[in-house]
């Protein structure tokens, strides 16, 4: 029974990694490679979900009376491709980011807006 | 014609926004822009209209039925968001021209309106459509054209408050994707009549109650409920004046739109609120959430991100209305949801004004400005009484309502908490009127001027409708009402 899961297994591991790559990396580039696995992972698990016990593809075939389910795989088309528009557009900021900030490292962002910061204030 | 005004307005500004780059001339775009978006206005006053009427409509995509096609549904609830979205969306970029001139190069125009439009868009698919699928990839829509929008600010700051705004709205974003397909493996369904149906029976499930904790998690990151708001005050902050005024009118309420859909129609009053203690969550995270943010305001120097936090903090008064859990309560979170968004578009539009003539927005250099700008800086006060809940305006509507709710059902507490959070609002309105007021003009600086009237004519229109709704409240309370029993099952 929990073996058998084998796939949801990994869909929840790679969910996991790629929750704490966003979390605890302060690269921008790795904190986007984390968001991207733990996008994928989601992918992952809609297209098991649509699996079907000894299921073809759902293409209509000759002697073929058993089918995949096709619609989580469609849905899962149009989220693989919002995941890469957001992989794009995040890429696109690091990229504004570097060029005004020098950096890509979180904490020494940071340190730069604090100065601005207390700049401005006083 | 008249049947097809449901997706007219998801499909005209999704269509335009491409036409834009084709007449590419600053001018001509913005004018383009603002007749969409007055037709998208008009449109959806039409709609509520048909509501109001004749009950629900049901618009069904391609005419193919509705479990397998997507269907447009629009009852009084989704009508009123529409309004809302629309009227301000138009209001707000009629000051647009003005404002991005100054903060926006030349270049960056057409990809401004463009961006602006996709967004608008994005919310009305979310808000018009029955189909929990066709949501997540509106909701994508939107988010990613207002992280765009967010990073045209001029401050280099904008462009690292638009990269955390992209990481927390994805991975909200990715929640609610999950919640989805946890829901579809139980049920087999998108549609969200068709799942509401099918949900009662499997609903003491696990996987049921997954996909309901991933759901409530990832629209409460959408919506900015303490303490999952972080993302928003420096997004707010340091956007361009005319994207923080639309944004903070309107993105918070789509996602406050999706917590009452998901919990009201979808998974049904009765296992939203017995399942987990959700009451008594929203409850506390909403009063803590008012307390830490208005405190938080109280102590910044930058006046956008004072009202952010103030942002923060009516989050928490609507949450705190839906967390009440009578039809009372409903009501006044859809009117403060109605009443939040004409305040924050009035007075974040007033200090896009403001940004126009002196260029900043910190508090140090509103000195003086109560005699240079009377316009302005009358309006900001208006805005902040709004914003208090003094009587007149329609701060004190949905604010009256949400006390009368919490005392009908004997939470006194909470109505004391809520008034005492009033209080807080008082402190940091008035540091802004002290030193607009009562202090002179900034030494060295030339003398400035009132705005131009493109940018007072949307602020005190929208500023007038803060006090026109405060005193004539037979729309929004009506509508609110309407939309309230309707959630609750309670014929009128």
């Amino acid at each position: 029974m929990v073996l058998g899961l084998y796939n949801y297994w990994i869909v929840v591991l790679l969910m996991m990694i790629g929750f704490y790559i966003v979390i605890a990396h302060g690269n921008l580039i790795k904190k986007l490679v984390g968001l991207t696995i733990f996008q994928t992972s989601v992918f992952i698990f809609y297209i098991s979900m649509g699996n079907v016990d000894s299921g073809s593809a759902p293409i209509l075939a000759e002697g073929v009376a058993r089918y995949s389910n096709p619609l989580p795989h469609v849905l899962i088309l149009t989220a693989i491709v919002v995941g890469i528009a957001t992989t794009a557009l995040g890429l696109a900021l690091v990229v504004r980011i570097k060029e005004s900030y020098g950096s890509i490292e979180e904490d020494e962002i940071q340190i730069q807006d604090q100065l601005t910061e207390d700049k401005t204030s006083c | 014609m008249l049947a097809h005004l449901p997706i007219l307005q998801v499909i005209v500004p999704l269509m335009a926004a491409p036409l834009c780059w084709f007449l590419n001339r600053s001018k001509l775009v913005w004018l383009f822009a603002l007749l969409v978006s007055a037709f998208t206005c008009l449109n959806s006053i039409f709609l509520l209209q048909q509501v109001m009427s004749s009950g629900t409509i049901i618009y069904q995509l391609g005419g193919w039925d509705a479990p397998w096609g997507i269907e447009y549904r629009i009852d009084e609830l989704n009508a009123l968001l529409l309004l809302i979205i629309s009227a301000v969306g138009t209001v707000v970029l009629f000051a647009a021209h003005t404002s991005i001139q100054k903060e926006l190069a030349e270049d960056r125009h057409t990809l401004f309106y463009s961006l602006y439009l996709l967004s608008i868009t994005g919310m009305f698919g979310i808000v018009s459509t029955g189909d929990v699928f066709n949501v997540f990839v509106f909701l994508e829509i939107s988010s990613l054209s207002a992280y765009a929008l967010i990073a045209l600010g001029k401050d280099r700051r904008a462009l690292w408050a638009a990269y955390q705004y992209l990481i927390m709205g994805t991975i909200g974003a990715t929640f609610i994707l999950i919640g989805i397909g946890l829901l579809y493996q139980m049920t087999g369904t998108l549609n969200m009549a068709d799942l509401a149906n099918r949900l009662a029976e499997v609903n003491q499930t696990r996987t049921v109650f997954a996909a309901f904790a991933f759901l409530i998690v990832g629209v409460c990151l959408k919506l900015a409920l303490f303490p999952l708001h972080l993302w928003l005050p420096n997004a707010y902050a340091y956007a361009p004046s005319i994207v923080t005024a639309f944004l903070a009118a309107t993105a918070t309420k789509v996602a406050v739109y999706l917590l009452i859909r998901f919990s009201f129609t979808v998974f049904g009053i009765e296992f939203s609120f017995s399942t987990l203690p959700l009451q008594s969550i929203f409850m506390v995270l909403g009063l803590v959430g008012i307390f830490a943010a208005s405190t938080a305001a109280i102590y910044k120097t930058n006046v956008k991100h004072i009202f952010a936090y103030s942002s923060i903090a009516q989050v928490g008064y609507m949450i705190i209305g839906y967390a009440i859990h009578t039809s009372t309560g409903l009501m006044a979170t859809l009117l403060h949801l109605f009443n939040h968004a004409l305040m924050k578009s009035a007075l974040f539009l007033a200090l896009g004004a403001v940004m126009y003539r002196i260029g900043s927005v910190q508090l140090s250099q509103f000195q003086g400005l109560g005699r240079q700008m009377p316009l302005t800086m009358a309006a900001i006060v208006v805005g902040g009484l709004s914003l208090i809940g003094v009587p007149l305006t329609v701060g004190f509507v949905s604010k009256w309502y949400l006390l009368v709710a919490a005392v009908e059902v004997g939470m006194w507490p909470v109505a004391v908490l809520v008034l005492l959070g009033s209080l807080l609002a008082v402190l940091y309105i008035w540091r802004i009127v002290e030193i607009a007021y009562f202090k002179p003009p900034l030494p060295g600086r030339e003398a400035v001027q009132e705005a131009p009237w493109t940018f007072l004519a949307p602020i005190w229109a929208l500023v007038l409708a803060n006090i026109y709704f405060g005193i004539d409240t037979r729309l929004s309370v009506q509508v609110a009402q309407a939309a309230s029993q309707s959630l609750f099952g309670i014929n009128p």
